[in-house]
C-alpha cells in the first residue's frame, strides 16, 4: 500500500468557465472534487461516483463528460464548462430574480423540469451540448437525449418537455443574436482519456 | 386586485437558484471541515473479535480514529427506538458504532476523521477488523423458519406480531358462496435519492453551542435526538436542513449513526466535521423497503362483493427496528383501499433478517397492501368472469357513506376513518381516459398483428397528513417583506413556492415579497417532519392559520391609524386600503413600522415609529396590554386524524411473445388529493411517483446472496429507470376537498408510486393469461413463468379474455407535443 504521508501534489490548471484556474492537487483528485472542493464550484453534483447517474456531467471542450470518471490532471489545459458557466453563455438572459439563464435553464424553469435539483446540473450541461448537435429534436429524440442521466424526482416527463422548450427558446435567441454560434460549439482541443468518456451504461 | 395565487400552476421560486448552480446541498457546505469516513462490516452477521488500527495512524492527515470503546455515555448506548408500539415486543436498534456484533453488511464499525476524505478512506483501508462469523438469515422464508436467529433474544426472528380485526372473519369465510386464496410476494427496493445522506457539524466552543446541518427530512428530530445523545441542552443545539437532494422517506429515519457521531466528534475535536455518504454506503447502510410475503383468503358472493377478507403477511424489517413497525401497520390498514371488505382480519409478523434495515420508502407499506388487495380483486373478477372494473365498483365505499370508519387503528394510533372521496367518479374518469371499454377491440387488433397486450388497473386510498402537528410563523418587515417559517423540511416538493402561494393569497401580497424557510430549527423549533404526504396538509394549513392571525393584527393596527373600522379594510397587493376607497390606504410595511414602537430611529421607516413622532394617547401604553410588538402571526395545525387521498391507475402493456420483454404502452392516472395549491407541482409529484413505481414493478430489487452480500449495490447493477424506461404519464385530477382542514387539502407526495406494481401485474396477467403473483417481474422471470405455464405447472386464468373481434383501437403511446 502506498504511503500517503508524502502524497505528491501537482499544479493543475484548467480553463473553467472561460477562466484559467489552478490548484495543487494529488494525481488521484477527481475532476468533480477539483471543481467542487478546490475551486468551490459546487453546482456540479456527485450522485454515484461511478459514472452511471450523470449528475456530475460537465462539458469538456464542449462535450459532455462525467467529471467523477475523470482526474483533474486529465483536464489540464482543457476547457471545462460547469452549470455555473452556462449562465455566461451568449444566449443566456437575466430572469426576473436576476440570475442569468441559458435557454436550457430557462426551459427547465418554465416546464417544472426539476424538483430537488440535485441531478439537474448534469441534465442542463448534457442538453446544452445536445442542442448544439440537434437544435430541433423530436419528442422521441429529446427522450433519447436525456436517457443517460438519472433523475429520481420528476419521472422525466417534464424534462423531455424542457428539452423541446429549450430548443424553441434557443432558436428565438439565436434570431435575436443574429445567428451567433452557441456556447459549447468549439471543437475539442486535445485528447481526452478514454475513461473520461463516460455516459455509456453496459 | 391581487392575482389568484392559490390553485395556480405558477413557476417555482426556488428554480432560478437551483438552475444556476446556487443550490446549497450538504456537501456544498463546510469546504474546510474535517472529513469522516467509516469502516463498515463486510459480513452480514458476525462477532467482532479484534480491531487493529495500527497501520492507519501512519496515514498523513489523520486526526482521529474511533471505535465503540471510545464512545462515552449515551453515545455508546443503542440508538433510540423512535416509534415504540405495544406489539413490537422485540424491538432492537444498533449502536452508532458496532459494539461486539454486526447484523448486516454495511454496519459502521470504526470512524476515521481526517483532513480530507481521500485520506480518511486510505486510513479505513488500513484498519483490520477480525470477525467470528455467525449464521446468516437472509430472506423472509429463512427468517420465518427461525432455524437461525438474527438476535439471540428475539425468538423466531419475530420483532412484532400484530392482529387487527373487524367483524367475524371465520364466520364470513365459512358462509361465503365462494372463497379464494392467493399467495403473493413483493421484493425490496429503496428510496435512492440522488443525494445520499450527509451531516456537517460545527461546534462553537466559545459559546458551547452546536450547529448541525443534515440532509434530513426532520431537522427538529435530529436536533432533539443529538441533544439527547450528547447530553446538551436543547437550547444549545440547532439543526438546519439545507437544500436536500431527494428523500423519499429514507431521510425521515434519524438519528443515523453518522448524525450522532459527526457532531460528537466535532465537539470533542473542537473542529468542524463533515460526512457525505457515497453511493455504496447508501445501498448498504441506509434503509430499504417493500419486502413482504402475503397470504390472502377472500370470501365473496356471486356478484363479486367481498364478504370476508383474511390477510396474513410476513414483513422483512431488516436487522433493526429503529422506526418501529410503521410500514407493516400501514400495509395492514391501507390494504383496504376504496373498498368495504366485509369482515376483515389482518395478521402480520415483522421479521428480522441480516440485511439493511427497513424504514418507510415513498408509499410506505401501501404498495404492498394495494398489491394484495388489487390482485385479489382481479382474482375475484376472473373467478366469476366479471369485468375487473365492475368488481371494484361493486365493492366501493360510496360518497354518501363518507365519513367511513373501518373500525381499525391507523399508523398514527387514530381511527382509520376516510373523510371524503368519490371513488365511482374516479373510476369513470379512469375508464374514459384509458379507453377501458374499447380495450378488447384493441387487443384483438394487436393479436391479429401477432402482438400480446394487456390492460391493468389498480386503486388505492392513502392516509395523508398525519399529525401530531406543524406550525407556521409569519413576520412582516418594515420593507413589506413577508418572512414565512415552518419547521418541516423540503426535498424538492417546491415548498418555497406552494407555501408562498398560500400566504400571498391569504394576506393579499405579491408572491415576490413572500420568503419561505423550512427545516431550520432557529426559525421554527416546533415541527415534526416531512413524511406521509403531510407537508402541504400540515404546514400549508398551519401557515394559512398564521397568515390569518397576522392579517387580523395588520387590520387592527391599520384601522386604528386610518381611523376606520377593521371590517372596512382589505389588503390588496401589499397595501391595506378601505374597500371601495383605495386612496385611504397604508402599505403593510408601514403597518409593520407602527406595530413596533421604537426608541431609536435606524432608518427612515423606523423614524415614524419613534416616541416623538406623531401623536398618541398618553393614557395608553405604547404596546396595548393584549398585543405584542411586531407584525407577526403564529399558529399550529393539529388534526384529529389523517385525511385520505385516493387515486386509480390503469396501464396497457405489451409483452414480447418471444423475448418476454415488457413494455408499458400507456399509463393513465386519476388522482384526487383534494384542493390543489399548485397543480403543476402536484402533477410533478405524480410523475415522479409513477416513475418510482415503474422501477419497483419492473426493474428494482435488492439482490442479496445467501451470505447477506448485496450483489447489486451500485447504479450500474441496481436498475433505476432512465427516461427510456418511464412511460409518458397521462394524468387527470379530481378535487374532492377534505372537510378536515381549512384549505381542503390532502397529501400528494407518495400517491404516484402506490398502485404501480399492482397495475403492471394486472396488465401482464391480462396479456399472458396466467396469474402474476410476485413483483417486480423481469423478462427472464416472465419467460420462466411462460415455461411453467406451458408445462401445466402454472394454471391459466379461468376466463382469459383474448381472441376477440377487431374494432377501433384506443390511442396509444402518444405524447402531446410541447
Amino acid at each position: 500500500m502506498t504511503d500517503m504521508t508524502t502524497e505528491q501534489l501537482l499544479d493543475v490548471t484548467v480553463n473553467v468557465n472561460g477562466v484559467p484556474r489552478t490548484a495543487s492537487v494529488p494525481a488521484r483528485r477527481l475532476l468533480s472534487d477539483f471543481l467542487r472542493h478546490d475551486l468551490q464550484l459546487t453546482g456540479t453534483h456527485v450522485g454515484c461516483e461511478h459514472g452511471v447517474c450523470g449528475a456530475c456531467t460537465v462539458l469538456v471542450d464542449g462535450k459532455p463528460m462525467r467529471s467523477c470518471l475523470m482526474f483533474a490532471v486529465t483536464a489540464q489545459d482543457h476547457r471545462v464548462t460547469t452549470v455555473e458557466g452556462l449562465c455566461d453563455a451568449p444566449d443566456a438572459r437575466p430572469c426576473a430574480t436576476g440570475e442569468r439563464m441559458n435557454p436550457v435553464q430557462q426551459a427547465f424553469a418554465e416546464c417544472h423540469g426539476l424538483q430537488c435539483g440535485f441531478c439537474t446540473p448534469g441534465f442542463l450541461t448534457t442538453v446544452t451540448a445536445y442542442l448544439e448537435e440537434n437544435p430541433a429534436p423530436t419528442q422521441d429524440e429529446a427522450r433519447e437525449a436525456i436517457s443517460g442521466n438519472l433523475c429520481r424526482c420528476t419521472g422525466y416527463q417534464n424534462i423531455v418537455k424542457s428539452v423541446l422548450r429549450a430548443a424553441e427558446i434557443r432558436t428565438e435567441r439565436l434570431g435575436e443574436d443574429g445567428g451567433e454560434a452557441g456556447y459549447a460549439a468549439a471543437p475539442a482541443a486535445r485528447h481526452t482519456s478514454s475513461s473520461a468518456n463516460g455516459g455509456e451504461r453496459a | 386586485m391581487t392575482t389568484q395565487m392559490f390553485g395556480a400552476p405558477i413557476r417555482r421560486k426556488e428554480d432560478p437558484r437551483l438552475l444556476t448552480g446556487g443550490g446549497r446541498y450538504l456537501d456544498d457546505l463546510g469546504q474546510h471541515a474535517l472529513a469522516a469516513a467509516f469502516v463498515r462490516s463486510p459480513h452480514a452477521h458476525a462477532r467482532i473479535t479484534d480491531i487493529d488500527v495500527t497501520d492507519a495512524v501512519d496515514v498523513g492527515g489523520i486526526v482521529a480514529i474511533y471505535t465503540w470503546e471510545d464512545l462515552p455515555g449515551k453515545v455508546a448506548e443503542p440508538l433510540p427506538l423512535l416509534i415504540p408500539h405495544p406489539t413490537l415486543t422485540h424491538g432492537r436498534t444498533g449502536y452508532a458504532l458496532a459494539r461486539d456484533e454486526v447484523n448486516h453488511v454495511g454496519e459502521p464499525v470504526v470512524m476515521v476523521v481526517a483532513t480530507d476524505r481521500y485520506l480518511a478512506e486510505d486510513a479505513c483501508q488500513r484498519i483490520r477488523v477480525d470477525y467470528e462469523l455467525l449464521p446468516v438469515v437472509v430472506g423472509i422464508e429463512n427468517a420465518r423458519d427461525g432455524a437461525h436467529l438474527v438476535h439471540e433474544d428475539a425468538p423466531g426472528n419475530v420483532a412484532a406480531h400484530m392482529v387487527q380485526e373487524t367483524g367475524d372473519v371465520e364466520a364470513a369465510l365459512a358462509t361465503a358462496p365462494h372463497t379464494l386464496t392467493l399467495d403473493l410476494a413483493i421484493e425490496r427496493s429503496a428510496c435512492m435519492p440522488m443525494e445520499g445522506k450527509g451531516v456537517y457539524a460545527r461546534w462553537n466552543d466559545e459559546d458551547g453551542e452546536l450547529r448541525i446541518y443534515s440532509s434530513t427530512q426532520t431537522s427538529t428530530g435530529v436536533r432533539a435526538a443529538v441533544a439527547a445523545k450528547l447530553e446538551l441542552p436543547l437550547a444549545k443545539v440547532e439543526c438546519i436542513a439545507p437544500d436536500v437532494g431527494g428523500g423519499f422517506g429514507v431521510k425521515i429515519m434519524h438519528p443515523w449513526p453518522e448524525e450522532v457521531l459527526v457532531p460528537w466528534a466535532a465537539r470533542l475535536l473542537k473542529r468542524e466535521v463533515k460526512w457525505a455518504e457515497d453511493r455504496r454506503e447508501h445501498f448498504i447502510s441506509s434503509a430499504h423497503e417493500r419486502g413482504q410475503l402475503q397470504k390472502v383468503t377472500v370470501g365473496f358472493d356471486d356478484e363479486g362483493r367481498v364478504l370476508g377478507l383474511d390477510v396474513k403477511f410476513w414483513h422483512d424489517n431488516g436487522a433493526y427496528t429503529p422506526y418501529g413497525i410503521i410500514v407493516p401497520i400501514i400495509t395492514s390498514t391501507q390494504l383496504l383501499g376504496p373498498y368495504k371488505p366485509g369482515a376483515y382480519r389482518c395478521e402480520f409478523w415483522s421479521l428480522y433478517t441480516n440485511t439493511v434495515l427497513v424504514t418507510p420508502y415513498r408509499g410506505a407499506g401501501r404498495p404492498q397492501g394495494v398489491f394484495a388487495m388489487e390482485r385479489t380483486m382481479d382474482a375475484i373478477a376472473d373467478y366469476l368472469d366479471l369485468d375487473r372494473a365492475e368488481v371494484r365498483s361493486r365493492n366501493f365505499i360510496l360518497p354518501e357513506e363518507m365519513p367511513y370508519d373501518h373500525g381499525l387503528l391507523f399508523q398514527d394510533g387514530r381511527p382509520l376513518k376516510y373523510d371524503s372521496g368519490d371513488f365511482p367518479a374516479s373510476l369513470d374518469k379512469l375508464k374514459k381516459l384509458v379507453g377501458w371499454d374499447d380495450f378488447e377491440a384493441y387487443r384483438a387488433e394487436a393479436e391479429a398483428e401477432g402482438r400480446k397486450v394487456g390492460l391493468g388497473i389498480g386503486c388505492y386510498v392513502e392516509g395523508t397528513g398525519v399529525g401530531p402537528y406543524e406550525g407556521g410563523h409569519i413576520t412582516i418587515e418594515t420593507s413589506g417583506r413577508v418572512n414565512v417559517a415552518t419547521g418541516l423540511t423540503t426535498q424538492g416538493q417546491g415548498h418555497q413556492t406552494a407555501f408562498a402561494q398560500i400566504v400571498a393569497q391569504e394576506l393579499g401580497v405579491p408572491i415576490e415579497d413572500v420568503h419561505v424557510t423550512t427545516g431550520d430549527t432557529r426559525k421554527m423549533p416546533y415541527a415534526v417532519g416531512t413524511f406521509a404526504s403531510r407537508a402541504a396538509v400540515m404546514s400549508g394549513n398551519a401557515i394559512a392559520l398564521a397568515t390569518r392571525n397576522v392579517k387580523a393584527k395588520a387590520l387592527r393596527i391599520a384601522a386604528d391609524a386610518l381611523e376606520v373600522s377593521e371590517d372596512d379594510l382589505e389588503i390588496v397587493d401589499g397595501v391595506v386600503q378601505v374597500k371601495g376607497a383605495p386612496t385611504t390606504s397604508m402599505p403593510l410595511g408601514t403597518v409593520a413600522v407602527l406595530s413596533n414602537p421604537l426608541r431609536y430611529a435606524f432608518d427612515d421607516a423606523a423614524k415614524a415609529a419613534t416616541q416623538f413622532a406623531g401623536t398618541f394617547d398618553p393614557d395608553k401604553p405604547p404596546v396595548a396590554d393584549d398585543e405584542e410588538p411586531g407584525l407577526e402571526g403564529r399558529d399550529f395545525y393539529s388534526p384529529t386524524q389523517a385525511t385520505f387521498a385516493n387515486g386509480m391507475h390503469a396501464a396497457i402493456v405489451e409483452t414480447d411473445p418471444v423475448t418476454a420483454e415488457i413494455r408499458i404502452l400507456r399509463y393513465c392516472v386519476i388522482h384526487d388529493c383534494g384542493t390543489m395549491i399548485n397543480p403543476m407541482i402536484v402533477e410533478g409529484q405524480v410523475h415522479g411517483g409513477v416513475a418510482q413505481g415503474v422501477g419497483g414493478a419492473l426493474y428494482e430489487r435488492m439482490a442479496y446472496d445467501e451470505s447477506g452480500q448485496l450483489l447489486n449495490a451500485s447504479f450500474m447493477d441496481f436498475l433505476m429507470p432512465y427516461a427510456s424506461e418511464v412511460p409518458h404519464i397521462e394524468a387527470d385530477h379530481l378535487e374532492t376537498p377534505s372537510p378536515l382542514n381549512p384549505l381542503g387539502i390532502k397529501g400528494a407526495g407518495e400517491a404516484g408510486c402506490i398502485p404501480v406494481s399492482a397495475v403492471i401485474a394486472s396488465a401482464i396477467e391480462d396479456a399472458e393469461g396466467f396469474p402474476i403473483t410476485s413483483m417486480p417481474i423481469s423478462p427472464v422471470e416472465l419467460w420462466e413463468l411462460r415455461q411453467r405455464h406451458e408445462t401445466g405447472e402454472l394454471p391459466s386464468l379461468r376466463h382469459h379474455h383474448g381472441q376477440h373481434q377487431t374494432a377501433a383501437a384506443p390511442s396509444r403511446d402518444q405524447e402531446p407535443t410541447a
